[in-house]
Parts: C-alpha cells; structure tokens; sequence
C-alpha cells in the first residue's frame, strides 16, 4: 500500500511538503486528479499517478497545463473533486484556461498548485505568481510548514466549494522540497462519478454570458474577502508594538528571528496564509496598533504595497516597508541569516552577526555544474549535429536535460525562453538571418508545445531543422510519461503516439528517425537534412539510460576503457563529448569503469580506436 | 540538547539526500522535532547537491552563511566550498576520496591536492573528522554504502543526540533486504573510525 493511503489519524509522519500535499487532497476526498510535471511541483503528480493504481482516483499527466487544467475543469464542473498542479510558469501555460474559469466557476472542489521557485533553482525565470490570484480573481493560500500543507490542501477543497471557484495553493520550492511532521486526518471517501448539468448562461462563454459572469465573480471575491477575515489561517501573533507581516516560508525566517533575538515581548507577527483575498478588516487592527512595520516577502513587494494601500485607505501613516529593509530584495530566497538582520536594522536592535570563516584566501576551486550523464544519448546526438553544422548554426533550444548542452564542450544551446519556443523560434531566426538553425527539443517538450510551432514552420514555408530528443520519458522532472511513451511497464495503460507519425501528419516531407549511438549513420541522416529546402525534422531514438535502470531494462553493456599502448593523446573523446565517466590519469585519458555506461561513442569518434570494451 | 542546524553535501549520485532524510526520520523517531530541506531537479544531473537537517526549535529550513553546527562533506573539495555555511566551531566530517569534476577533465580549472584541501578546511575551523568513507563503504561491501558510512561518522563523533542505535534502526526499516548488511556495515565502520580519530 502506497505509504500516504495509510488510515491512522492522529499518526506523525515525515513528509516531503509535496507528499503533505497530496495527503491533504485525498483527506478531502480527492477523485481527479491531471498535471503537467515540473520542478518544484513534481511530487505531487508522482504520487497521485502511484495511488491512482491502487484507488479509484483518476489521474493523467496531461499533454501540457492548459490541457491538464481544462481537462481538470471538465471534471470539477460535472462535480468531482479535482487537483491541478503545475511549476509556476505552467501557470503561464494554463493561463488562458485559468482566467475564465474563474468566471464560470465549479462544482466539485477545485485546487490548483502552483509552485513558484525563487532562486530559480530549476527554471528559466522567477516569476512572483501571486500575481495570478490578483490577475484570476481568485482566492489564494499559502503555506508555511508541512503540517500547514495538508491542512490547507483540505481546508481549500471546502472554500472552493463554498465560493464555487478553483482555489491556488501557493508554494515555493524551499516548502515543496521540505520534509517534516505531519500529523494525519482522516481519508474520505471519494465521489468518482456525477452528472453534468447543463446550464448555457453559466458555462458558455459568450459576451453576453460572460458581462454577468464578471460581476458573479466580484460578488464572489467580496464573499472571499469576508472569509479571509474569519481564517483559522490569518492572525496577528504576539502584543508588541513593531510589526512584521510575513506569508509563506518567510514565515519561519520571521519567527526563528524572534526568537534568536529576544523580541517576542515588542514583536506582532501578521500572518496571512489565506492571503488573498487580502483581509483588509484584519490589516487595518493590525497596522493601527503598530508604530512600524516590516514585511517579508519573497520575490514581489505583493503584500508590502496591498498594505501600504491599506494604510492609506485608513489614514494610517506609520512607516511600511519591505524591499530595501536590510538585504530584503525582490531576487531570490531568503535565508534566517538575512532576515534576523534586516529584522534587528529595522528595529534598531543590536545584533553580531555569527563569525563566518574567511575564505577570502583560498585558491580558485573548479566549477562544478550539472552535465549531461555517462552514456546519455543527447550528447551523441549533440555530437554528430554539429559535426555537419559546426559551431556557427543557430541552436534554438528548449526545457529539459538537454538545455545542458549549453555548457561547452557542447556549447549547442542559443536561445530558450518557454517550452516549446525552440521550434517556433527557429520559425523567426530561419528569416531574420542567413545563419543555418537546427533546434533541439525532446519528446516530452515536443508533445507540449512543440506541434503548434511545427505546423507554422511548413506551412508558412520557413527553412530549418529541428531534432527532437527522443529519450523515451520526461527526464528531467523524474521520468515521468509523456503520449509517445509505452506505459505498459509503469503499469498503467495508454495509447501511445508516434512521434513520426505526429510529424509527418504536420505535413514534414523529410524526416528521418535516427539511434544516435550509431555515429556516421546519425552523421549521414544530419547531412541529408541540411540539404533539404525546407523543413527537416530529425528524431533521435535512444531510451533515457538512468530511465532504463529505473524500470529495469537497461541493456547489458560492457563498460570502455583506454588502451594505453594505442592512445596517442589526441583527446578528442574527452574535448568534444566531456563524458563524466572520463577524467585525466597523471597526462593521459582515463575511463571510470563505475560511471561508463557503455555507450561506446568515445570508441567511435577515437582516432586511433584506442577505446575498446573492457573484457569480462 | 540544543538546536543542531547540519549541512549535507556531495555531488548528485552520491546519496546525501537519503541520509538527511533518514537523519530527519531518526530524528523524528526519538521525539525530536525536525525539519529535512532538499534540492531536487537540476542540481542533481552531476553538480552539488546540498540538504540540511535542522533540529530542536528552528523552523527555518535553510542554514545561512557562518550557521551550520555540523558539516557533513561527502567529497572534499565540496566541503571545501560549502565552508561558507561553517564558523570556527562547525564539526566538519569529510570524505577525503575526491571525484574531479569534469571541468578539470577539459582543463577549466585544477583540482587542488586532497591533503591540500583538507589543510584548508582544518586552518578553518576547531574541530575536523577527515576519513575516507569510499574506502569504507568498498570495504562494507556496496561502494554506493558512502551515505551510510558518513551517517555512522556522524553518530559516531558524538555531535548530534541521534544514537547509533536509533540511527541503525531507522536504516533497517528503509533498506531493500539485499542491501541490509552492507549498509549496517558501512555505517558500523564509518561510526568506528569517527570514534578512532576523535580518540
């Protein structure tokens, strides 16, 4: 039994913030459940997709967020409890979806996560998405623990229901990748199945429809706001007269800082969870009994400026700050360190800094940034597209492991911006300039933004090649399943999509479908696109090999290793493919048995055939 | 005991992220309250991946600059860097087996001697546990035990609340069967030769 599908209430566990997630969706009664995976949020979906095998819960990795959200709409209008979940810029995707959804509302209780990433540790930008409550209209939660996870996972079903709107759980990445305790509810039952009721003048929406729908949902926003005053989630902490108003994982900045600075007798903590509607009734006391305020907030002065409206709404005119206290900065995470500071500068407190150690005088250390693994079958690909194009082709890139192929000695990423603007990108680059563009994405990218793109490359006659990264999953994000992939051996059924027969259907006359572990083939199959007048499209099939270990089909393959009498140093296998299985012994190349995946493209690319498989 | 604030980090494969969550379940599982942090996603393709494990009154799951009362270095030039997070009286276990990252193999940079390195590290701070866990964990039988090993180290240099026993015990009820004995192994050696050197 899936460990989250355990019946104990009152039980503590050691939850991941995701896992608390999930558990606080199926305590409400989860029954459908659809996203489109991404860093932080993956977790979530990963159990889901586990349990949906052992329940009634219904569960799909939709092709991409604005599928995974309408396909999620259709479920919580006919009245089934519904979670979307989404990284933050799938919000961006699931946008058009999301801001008439709002209109129309639901029926069955709807959640959708979105999990923001300051620091950006695993995204192309850092976008403050509670912008996207304010932009909906619809209400927003944030969490602070992992206790708090849960709990408001299942106090959002509720609320959705009681408004009859989709409910945003805001997380960042600090709370997704968090474990701590979680104390367990009870599991409810859940409702698989419900009637749709048809009803013209609520879910069609013409103008007409929608004029009265916008006006539903301010009423309903006004209903929102008087929830907020009366949320178990939002209230002032403490008696003192300086202010600091906090919401999410600063949250615990704020109140370790108290702590380790003895304020607790002079501090009130403003803590809103249920933040928005912001609960401007709640505010008002708080900023009239404070003779200053701080706010710490990650990303966007968001809450920092609804309270300086606040303030001036009720002729309050004591100071309100935020960004600018301290280090507190609109970039990147906080840490403890730097809110105790800015915490102590603002009130004037004293406070020594702990002694950090000086590492001023120590030698330049060796970067050590992500790489392409032993054995993955991009770099091969990497390898062969630019033997023929060469380091001056323009290369579109897009989200996956292979943006890695930036880092030299590979140096073949030009451009990413979103999924899927490799291809459509390349559209633009292929006119604007007499550059030759050959662009990279893969198979799961593809299915979710690449085809539209495609489609305006042939039929406005644009010029380019585009390789699709064909690795058999979703790599990046924890290899999940994506439309072209056979799931029989993760134990669920779906019907798989060829990605050939995809290409060819958006009207691509010159395709050809390549093992990039065969070098010269895949050298000749590249040659033969550049040539092509048009459109070539190049799909390079070769399973994801940690995938292939995963599910337990990894061919057996002898590791490599360099014959010294026959290795004449050139080093073209460690300068132009940077295998990690490789390293320098003393002057010469060197291959880790442990690491090498026996790929075998260093031994096809050595000149003097020194690379030769390790005898058994 | 009081509030123990402890960094792990290694590079992506090595198995930091298993051994602060079971750390944190150890923990957790003696009554006392904790918090586990990881980096998933990126970070994890061969770069650095760092994790902290908080425990007794802290809520905050990051370990500032100058904060972490425990290091625990899984390869040495990354303890080395993550030095950052220490002050004088940071405990630092380190792993001395390096693993070169590839931008030495292209000739971007050098990778310092190890004695060197670990010279670096003990001018730094008070209290340093230098062993080779690779060595170890080969020696227990599995060379992917090093989590364990360094686990061990840990309990074995005293500067956490977490006994040995409770830590072998949260081990056991997270282990595949055919990796058990390698791993009470690898964990047993790492807490001995912790216990040899800080006599």
């Amino acid at each position: 039994m899936h460990k989250l599908l355990v019946d104990s209430p009152g039980k503590e566990m050691l939850l991941l913030g995701n896992e608390a997630i999930a558990r606080g969706a199926l305590e409400a009664g989860l029954a459908f459940a659809t996203c489109y995976p991404g860093t932080p949020s993956s977790e979530i979906p990963e159990q889901f997709f586990k349990i949906s095998r052992e329940t009634d819960l219904f569960f799909e990795y939709s092709t991409n967020e604005k599928v995974a959200l309408e396909v999620g709409a259709g479920a919580a209008v006919s009245g089934l409890r519904t979670m979307v979940t989404m990284k933050h810029v799938g919000v961006n995707v699931a946008a058009d979806p999301l801001m008439t959804l709002a209109y129309v509302g639901i029926k069955g209780g709807m959640v959708i996560v979105t999990a923001d990433d300051p620091s950006l540790f695993s995204s192309q930008n850092e976008q403050d998405n509670r912008y996207y409550a304010r932009l909906s209209g619809l209400p927003m939660l944030e969490p602070t623990s992992t206790q708090e996870m849960k709990e408001m996972t299942v106090a959002a079903f509720d609320l959705s229901e009681e408004l009859d709107l989709p409910v945003m759980i805001r997380t960042t990445t600090r709370l997704n990748h968090i474990r701590g305790a979680v104390r367990l509810g009870e599991l409810k039952p859940i409702k698989t199945k419900d009637t749709f009721k048809k009803n013209p003048s609520r879910f069609v929406t013409v103008p007409a429809v929608s004029r009265n729908l916008h006006k539903l949902l301010l009423e309903r926003y006004d209903q929102a706001q008087e929830m907020a005053e009366k949320s178990i989630f939002n209230r002032i902490i403490g008696n003192g007269r300086w202010g600091i108003a906090a919401s999410g994982v600063s949250m615990n900045y704020v109140s370790d800082a108290i702590t380790d600075l003895g304020l607790s007798d002079k501090v009130s903590i403003l803590k809103l969870g249920f933040s928005w509607p912001i609960p401007k009734g709640l505010c008002t006391r708080f900023l009239s009994q404070m003779d200053k305020v701080l706010v710490v907030e990650e990303l966007e002065p968001v809450m920092e400026n609804d309270l300086k409206v606040i303030a001036q709404e009720n002729a309050i005119t004591i100071p309100i700050n935020g960004k600018g206290a301290g280090r507190l900065s609109r970039l990147f995470e906080y840490d403890p360190g730097m809110v105790r500071e800015a915490v102590a500068e603002y009130f004037g407190v004293d406070y020594q800094a702990p002694e950090m150690v000086d590492l001023s005088d120590l030698p330049e250390l060796p970067e050590r940034p992500p790489n392409l693994c032993a054995g993955c079958p991009h770099r091969a690909t990497y390898y062969a597209v630019k033997q023929v194009f060469g380091p001056d082709a323009i290369y579109p890139t897009d989200i996956g492991c292979y943006t890695l192929g930036l880092l030299p000695p590979i140096s073949m990423a030009d451009f990413v911006i979103c999924m899927g603007s490799s291809v459509s990108s390349s559209c633009g680059f292929s006119r604007a300039t007499d550059q030759e563009v050959v662009s990279f994405i893969g198979d799961s990218t593809f299915f979710h933004s690449g085809i539209t793109g495609l489609i305006d490359g042939v039929h406005n006659n644009h010029r380019f090649t585009l390789v699709i990264l064909d690795n058999g999953t979703t790599a990046m994000t924890g290899h999940q399943p994506h439309p072209g992939v056979d799931t029989g051996p993760m134990g669920v059924e779906r019907t798989l999509i060829s990605i050939e027969d995809v290409v060819r259907g958006c009207g691509v006359k010159d395709v050809h479908v390549v093992r990039p572990f065969k070098v010269k083939k895949t050298i000749g199959a590249v040659r033969a696109a550049k040539e092509y007048n048009g459109i070539s499209v190049i799909i390079s099939e070769e399973v994801c090999p940690l995938f292939a270990k995963a599910i337990g089909r990894k061919k057996r393959t002898r590791p490599f290793h360099v014959n010294s009498d026959k290795c004449k140093d050139h080093r073209d296998c460690i300068n132009q493919l940077a295998c990690p299985a490789m390293f320098l012994e003393g002057d010469r190349v060197s291959i880790d048995k442990n690491l090498c995946n026996g790929c075998s493209i260093c031994a096809q690319i050595c000149p003097e055939n020194a690379i030769l498989p390790l005898k058994e | 005991m009081e509030t123990r604030r402890c960094v792990f980090v290694g590079v992506g494969g090595q198995g930091n992220l298993l051994a602060s969550r079971l750390l944190g379940e150890a923990a957790l599982s003696m009554g006392i309250p904790a918090v586990v942090s990881e980096i998933h996603g990126m970070a994890q393709r061969g770069g650095v991946v760092e994790s902290y494990v908080m425990m007794r009154g802290v809520t905050s799951p990051i370990v500032s600059d100058g904060e972490a009362d425990i290091l625990i270095g899984f390869e040495p030039l990354e303890t080395l860097r993550t030095l950052a997070k220490c002050n004088r009286k940071t405990v630092v276990i380190t792993n001395t087996h390096p693993l070169p990252p590839f931008t030495v193999s292209v000739g971007q940079g050098k990778y310092p001697p190890v004695d060197e390195v670990l010279d670096l590290i003990r001018a730094r701070i008070d209290h340093m546990i230098a062993l080779n866990g690779t060595r170890l964990a080969e020696e227990a039988g599995n060379p992917l035990s090093l989590n364990m090993v360094m686990l061990g180290a840990l309990a074995g240099s005293g500067a956490t609340s977490i006994t040995g026993e409770c830590m072998k015990e949260t081990i056991a009820g997270s282990t595949k069967k055919a990796f058990l004995e390698s791993n009470l192994k690898a964990f047993d050696l790492g807490m001995e030769e912790a216990k040899r050197l800080t006599g």
